[in-house]
């Protein structure tokens, strides 16, 4: 009697699943699961040791990027990423409003809410480079397949959440906008807009730096941008000057990072 | 817009002064001024004539491309198992890391302010700037083609967000368990163990699931540039034009896709 009393006082963390079948079935069904997945992995170490000399001339060139020699090139292509990145912002961010009314149960029927969430999903399901492919498949290579590819992204990620947000706004405001008799666009206009336009300005902010960082890499399949650019530099081993344009990536995401942080707090 | 009026017709009221309004009006201006000439740049580069032959183009893909080809299903459950394998042991090595950088990374655990905590924070926004294709891309030319280097490039990429995420959640906690058990002379580790860990728990858990979730999605196009998994089939249907074949490839990864995204949403809807 006593020992078990001592033995139940002993205190022990509690597990974070209860029930220790499932604990265990859990457990032992994850490192069967890591088993079996490190047993498909074919590494050919000796490749590897190969490349070890090649990463570390990489690393190194990371302390003399080399920005001058093919300045030209990384220019334009920069350039060409910030205008795609601006435009289908922009063009997607008026897009997604339409969609993301659309795709809110509690203001739109359901015939347009279903297809309003199977365009979201769609938009959400496939990669930007899946997309990127079949885009410049049809419209010929060049920044436009790019701009199309990142607004169809863009709605995928702002319509979405954008109608979370309007599933989410206080009832009893959109109410009292009703009770006075408004019609559909007035309701929409000042009982739900003024809820949802902070997060919405700043869900747009973070979507321009996420086209940013897609941007770089549609030049990879001909939708242009700096990711044609660096692609070649890579192909080439010129692992300075793809230094050189990863730091830019960087930089300039900091900077829109940096950006962004400061017009949500001006706008909370 | 937000004007009141009185009878005659003057302005008795507005929402905001003339200063206000205008410092608006210059906003709503340089940015529309800037779309318009970015959309310019972009038409010039654009050859017109492709786009209005678009629609033509489109059909002639599709038509090309449906039904698509549903026997070579056969020869894409292996590729369909390494993108798994990319995705979660991608996830699990970035964890590894990512887990001491976000604790290195918060305010209120990291050992030292700036020697500690700089270096962490230009780890996680260095591993956020760069996708995962173009780790990839720079591990294939490394380490060589293969599964290892997808699932390395997944690593990279997700340890700045996993890390980002995990640090704003530790920061987040609450001070008051940290200080109760402090109290009882709980060393470092201890105090880490049973103050901080079991509030973060949740949230780590959340994170893990969702960054596998995007993670699905991203090693299904790391075949690309050469990394394995479903793109690797991707790329060479594509380069034979077998659109019947790229079509059911689509077709697999969302279903995939979908089917991770409604595991997360379970698991997560079940944490929470």
């Amino acid at each position: 009697m006593s020992a078990s009393v001592t033995t139940s006082r002993k205190w022990r963390k509690p597990p974070m699943i209860k029930n220790p079948l499932m604990r265990w079935a859990l457990i032992s069904a994850s490192l069967i699961y890591l088993v079996l997945a490190f047993g498909s992995f074919d590494v050919n170490w000796a490749r590897v040791y190969e490349g070890l000399d090649r990463g570390w001339t990489f690393i190194l060139a990371f302390s003399h990027p080399d920005f001058a020699s093919r300045w030209s090139d990384i220019s334009d292509g920069m350039i060409e990423s910030a205008i795609m990145t601006v435009t289908s912002t922009a063009f997607g961010i008026l897009i997604s409003i339409p969609i993301g009314l659309g795709a809110a149960r509690n203001i739109a029927p359901l015939p347009v809410y279903i297809v309003c969430r199977g365009i979201i999903a769609i938009s959400r399901a496939l990669h930007e480079i899946i997309v990127a492919i079949l885009l410049v498949a049809i419209f010929g290579f060049g920044p436009f397949a790019g701009f199309v590819t990142l607004s169809f992204a863009t709605i995928g990620f702002l319509a979405k959440l954008l109608a979370e947000d309007i599933e989410d706004t206080d009832k009893s405001q959109a109410e009292a906008i009703k009770a006075t008799g408004a019609s559909w666009w007035q309701w929409v206009t000042y009982g739900i807009q003024p809820q949802v336009m902070p997060r919405l300005i700043g869900l747009s902010m973070y979507r321009l730096d996420i086209n940013f960082r897609e941007s770089a890499i549609l030049g990879l399949v001909g939708a242009g941008g700096i990711g044609a650019t660096l692609n070649t530099a890579f192909d080439r081993y010129e692992f300075d000057t793809a230094a050189a344009i990863i730091i830019i990536i960087i930089v300039v995401v900091m900077a829109l990072e940096y950006l962004s942080g400061i017009i949500r707090a001006r706008l909370q | 817009m937000a004007v009141s009026t009185n009878l005659e017709g003057q302005k008795v009221w507005m929402v905001r002064d003339r200063d206000a309004q205008l410092k608006r009006w210059l906003i709503y201006f340089v940015s529309v001024a800037v779309v318009v000439y970015c959309w310019m740049i972009i038409s010039d580069a654009t050859t017109w004539f492709f786009v209005f032959d678009a629609p033509r183009i489109a059909a002639d893909i599709g038509g090309r491309a449906m039904p698509p080809k549903w026997s070579y299903i056969n020869e894409l459950w292996e590729p369909l198992w390494d993108t798994i394998n990319i995705a979660t042991i991608g996830t699990v090595l970035s964890l590894i890391i990512a887990v001491p950088v976000a604790f290195m990374a918060a305010r209120n655990t990291t050992p030292h302010q700036v020697f500690c905590r700089g270096p962490a924070l230009l780890l996680i926004v260095s591993s956020r700037s760069i996708n995962s294709l173009i780790w990839a891309l720079l591990l294939v030319a490394i380490i060589g083609p293969g599964i290892f280097a997808g699932t390395i490039a997944i690593a990279l990429r997700s340890i700045g967000f996993c890390a980002k995420l995990l640090y704003e959640a530790i920061e987040e906690i609450d001070e008051k368990q940290v200080e109760a058990i402090t109290a009882t002379g709980a060393s470092r580790w201890q105090v880490m163990a049973y103050a901080i860990v079991p509030q973060i728990m949740p949230s780590f858990a959340g994170i893990t699931v969702f960054r596998w979730d995007i993670n699905i999605r991203e090693s299904t196009v790391l075949g690309l540039v050469g990394a394995g998994g479903l793109g690797l089939q991707m790329s060479s249907s594509l380069n034979v034009l077998a659109w019947p074949q790229v079509s059911l490839i689509i077709f697999v990864i969302f279903i995939a896709v979908i089917i991770s995204e409604m595991v997360s949403a379970k698991v997560r809807s079940a944490i929470i």
